[in-house]
């Protein structure tokens, strides 16, 4: 009898574990290892340019008083609503209640009024202070209330407030930000291997839904080769930018990942130096436009993935105007273009190229089409910090190819000294009227006419936009598709078995 | 021996202060703005000059030279630009990679070549002299980083014996680390084994026809006994020089195979610095180098004198 009952007992502990088993075995995934190519060089947004230190921290680990959503849309974030005054000189931001930083601390209006008076201030090393250029005040009205004055109105200012560069830090932790970041995202910093991996965790008393996440890993891999095993091998689940694209086919066809392609808001435009002869006349520029045949560039450079555009502006965005026709690819105008200009027999100029393969790539074709109506260039290659000095600040360059992944960047075009140093005073005012303009109908009619003009000028020669092409295990569901900012924000992503 | 010693610490300190300058000097024309490569396009004029404020690069080259320099002397290595953590501390995570990998790697090299040298010299001619030496042409032919791609192929891909690349951390314990580091090792000893394989058998094959072997052979010792007792030590001049120059080059130039696995070792760290215009980190992982390929050269000196009595005088 007491034998017969061991037995059952033990039956059933076997069973039990077994159940346990199999349950372990389907239980979903919770964790995430995330490829990425570049490694942040810190993890503090407010100083620094670098996309990396956006696609580890935004909205997983800081977030700011409004955010991008998916679709490129203003959603609140740490403010729960605002109002803005009739003369749309003054926001006044409600806070949501019981905000927390990772260190426990409670966020309140006071930490608001310091992130933005630090990021405006003289000594800040903010990359994107111009953001923050047209904020007169900030005053706490109670704690979690707090008013800020603009000198003048600005449409925009939400979108600003949006920036991974305009996160909301506290005073206590934000120098330590670089390396300790402490914000108020769902996921909280826990490592950093050095050269290896980020390592966030879940941060179980985040104010907004929790997120399906326990943990997500970045690990960074810039080698394409190595990305490639990597994802092959199982050992990171995404790469949501796959640094080949000429690998993505692969994946396609393999069941076990999906390929996700999205828009970014990076217009990739043949970089032209408006202020050195012969592009000052107005006529070479349009020839270098005609002579350009964008789809060739797609195909050759990216493999396809890239949408063409015909003006400074994303083509997912509800405002684009299509506006390829204006410089449709025409070597015989462009040719006869140059000859009214008196250059009938070509001329010569540099052609500047920075690392990404878009650049490149598309480099060694561009010269090809310009070649054929006569233009030569003399290609160079250069890394992103001599781009920076010799083409961005000393504007020694004819021509460069570059992504301006900034989102809603055709206020560039209205600065005389941006280095391809555009100066239209009938651009520059209309940029004025938009600022000042917060009705969406109107603002969008401005922004219409704003492509118009540029695309009439053949300012620069527009390429495409550059595309979002990444990889993901088939059962990752979540990500964003496009990248409205440059972000992985990993809030909305779970394993669906 | 200790004249011969200090002589050899003299100019290694000499070549230490010769490569400082040249590596900081070097540095200082490469273009490219570090405060500018981290503000990006939309910076200010005021936000750049803040930042090189707070970086110190607002002071003239020669006053930078001096505060690198004088630290390095103290052990400090400066504070990275980007990071904003020391770079000693930097350099350390790092070594704790790419130490272990050199290691291991030359442990393998030492394991494949010491046999497969003594063979293919004992069976000179013979068949397995001739297979020795057709794979070792192959080893050397071979790109190592090719190499490494097949290794990752095989055995990360097909066989999921190993992950494709990344290192674990050894807090994660010293059996996770090392296999991580087991392709990584293995891409980097082969070429080096073929190459030290081919020395070998040649140093021994040249002593084996010195006259003091066949009078060694004279007096009885069976070939056996002459090649360990009398050829092997008299080889391994050539040798030494060649493990020297060998493990310099793994602790240096392993640059590839770390991107290759992603490896978070000095290598790497170089790589992206230089990308990133983290001119500082650059400098002092350089001399560092600069020091390990001294220092393994002053090293490999001493063990010839060693090996060598006639080396002892100075020269």
């Amino acid at each position: 009898m007491s034998s017969d009952r061991t037995r059952l007992a033990g039956g059933t502990a076997l069973l039990v574990a077994g159940l346990a088993l199999a349950q372990a075995a389907f239980a979903q995934r919770t964790d995430i290892v995330v490829g990425m190519g570049l490694e942040p060089p810190h993890l503090d947004p407010t100083t620094a340019a670098a996309a990396a230190i956006d696609e580890v921290v935004y909205a997983n680990l800081f977030e700011g008083l409004t955010r991008f959503a998916p679709d490129g849309s203003i959603q609140p974030a740490l403010a729960e609503s605002w109002d803005i005054s009739e003369d749309g000189t003054v926001y006044t931001f409600r806070l949501h209640e019981g905000v927390t930083f990772h260190d426990g601390s409670t966020l309140d209006a006071q930490d608001v009024k310091f992130s933005l008076d630090r990021a405006r201030s003289e000594d800040s090393t903010n990359a994107q202070k111009g953001l923050f250029a047209g904020i007169e005040d900030v005053t706490v009205v109670d704690p979690l209330t707090v008013q800020i004055t603009l000198d003048q109105p600005d449409g925009g200012f939400l979108f600003s407030m949006a920036w991974g560069d305009a996160v909301i830090v506290a005073e206590e932790t934000a120098d330590a930000a670089k390396t300790a970041p402490v914000g108020t995202g769902p996921f909280r910093f826990e490592n950093w291997v050095q050269g290896d991996r980020i390592e966030l965790v879940k941060y179980p008393d985040y104010w907004g839904d929790p997120v399906a996440l326990d943990r997500a890993v970045f690990k960074f891999i810039s080698d394409s080769t190595a990305a490639f095993a990597a994802m092959m091998a199982g050992d990171v689940d995404t790469f949501p930018i796959f640094p080949a694209p000429e690998n993505l086919a692969q994946f396609e066809a393999d069941p076990r990942f999906r390929v996700i392609v999205g828009s970014t808001e990076g217009e990739t435009i043949l970089s032209t130096n408006n202020k050195q002869p012969p592009f000052d006349d107005p006529k070479v520029r349009q020839a270098l436009a005609h002579a350009i045949d964008r789809q060739a560039v797609i195909d050759g450079a990216m493999f396809g993935y890239g949408t063409p555009i015909g003006t400074h502006f994303a083509p997912h965005h509800p405002a684009y105007l299509d506006l390829k026709a204006t410089s449709a690819h025409d070597p015989d105008k462009a040719r006869a273009l140059l000859a009214e200009a008196g250059y009938a027999d070509g001329f010569t100029t540099t052609l500047k190229l920075p690392p990404p393969s878009y650049a490149r790539r598309g480099g060694e074709i561009i010269a090809a089409q310009l070649r054929e109506v006569g233009i030569e260039t003399e290609i160079t290659n250069v890394e992103w910090a001599q781009w920076l000095e010799q083409v961005f600040r000393g504007k020694d360059f004819g021509l460069t190819i570059v992504s301006h992944t900034e989102p809603m960047d055709i206020g560039i075009y209205a600065n005389p000294d941006y280095y391809f140093q555009y100066d239209n005073p009938d651009f520059q005012s209309l940029m004025d009227a938009l600022r000042a303009e917060a009705d969406p109908e109107a603002r969008t009619a401005l922004l219409q006419q704003a492509q118009t003009i540029i695309a009439e000028d053949f300012v620069n020669g527009y390429l495409f936009q550059l595309a979002k092409s990444g990889v993901a295990d088939a059962r990752i569901e979540g990500l964003w598709e496009n990248a409205p900012t440059q972000a992985n924000d990993l809030t909305g992503v779970r394993w669906t078995e | 021996m200790l004249r011969f010693a200090l002589f050899r610490a003299l100019s290694l300190g000499l070549s230490l202060v010769a490569a400082s300058l040249v590596v900081f000097f070097a540095l200082e024309i490469v273009p490219g703005d570090p405060a500018a490569a981290m503000l990006g396009v939309n910076a200010q004029e005021d936000t750049l000059a803040a930042l090189r404020a707070e970086l110190g690069l607002d002071r003239g080259p020669v006053a930078r030279y001096f505060d690198w320099a004088g630290g390095l002397l103290r052990g400090d290595f400066g504070i990275s630009y980007t990071y904003r953590t020391p770079v000693a501390q930097m350099i350390a995570d790092r070594l704790w990679v790419s130490l272990p990998l050199a290691l291991y790697a030359l442990a393998l090299t030492l394991l494949i070549a010491f046999p497969a040298g003594l063979a293919a010299a004992a069976r000179r001619g013979k068949g397995t002299d001739l297979t020795i030496m057709g794979v070792t042409q192959l080893g050397i032919a071979v790109p190592n980083f090719w190499f490494a791609m097949l290794l990752v192929l095989a055995f990360s891909i097909t066989l999921r014996w190993f992950s494709a690349g990344g290192f674990p951390g050894w807090e994660a314990g010293v059996g996770p680390a090392m296999k991580a580091l087991t392709l990584p090792a293995i891409a980097l000893a082969l070429p080096q084994a073929s190459i030290l394989t081919r020395v070998l058998r040649s140093a021994l094959i040249e002593t084996l026809g010195q006259d003091y072997i066949r009078t060694a052979r004279a007096r009885g010792l069976t070939r056996r006994q002459v090649l360990w007792r009398h050829a092997l030590r008299n080889a391994l001049i050539p040798v030494l020089t060649i493990i020297g120059l060998q493990f310099s080059f793994l602790l240096a130039g392993a640059i590839i195979i770390e991107n290759v696995f992603y490896l978070p070792g000095l290598g790497r760290l170089i790589f992206q610095s230089i990308g990133q215009r983290d001119i500082i980190v650059v400098e002092s992982v350089v001399m560092l180098l600069v020091f390990a390929v001294i220092l393994v050269t002053f090293l490999v000196d001493l063990a010839y004198a060693a090996v060598d009595p006639r080396l002892r005088r100075p020269r």
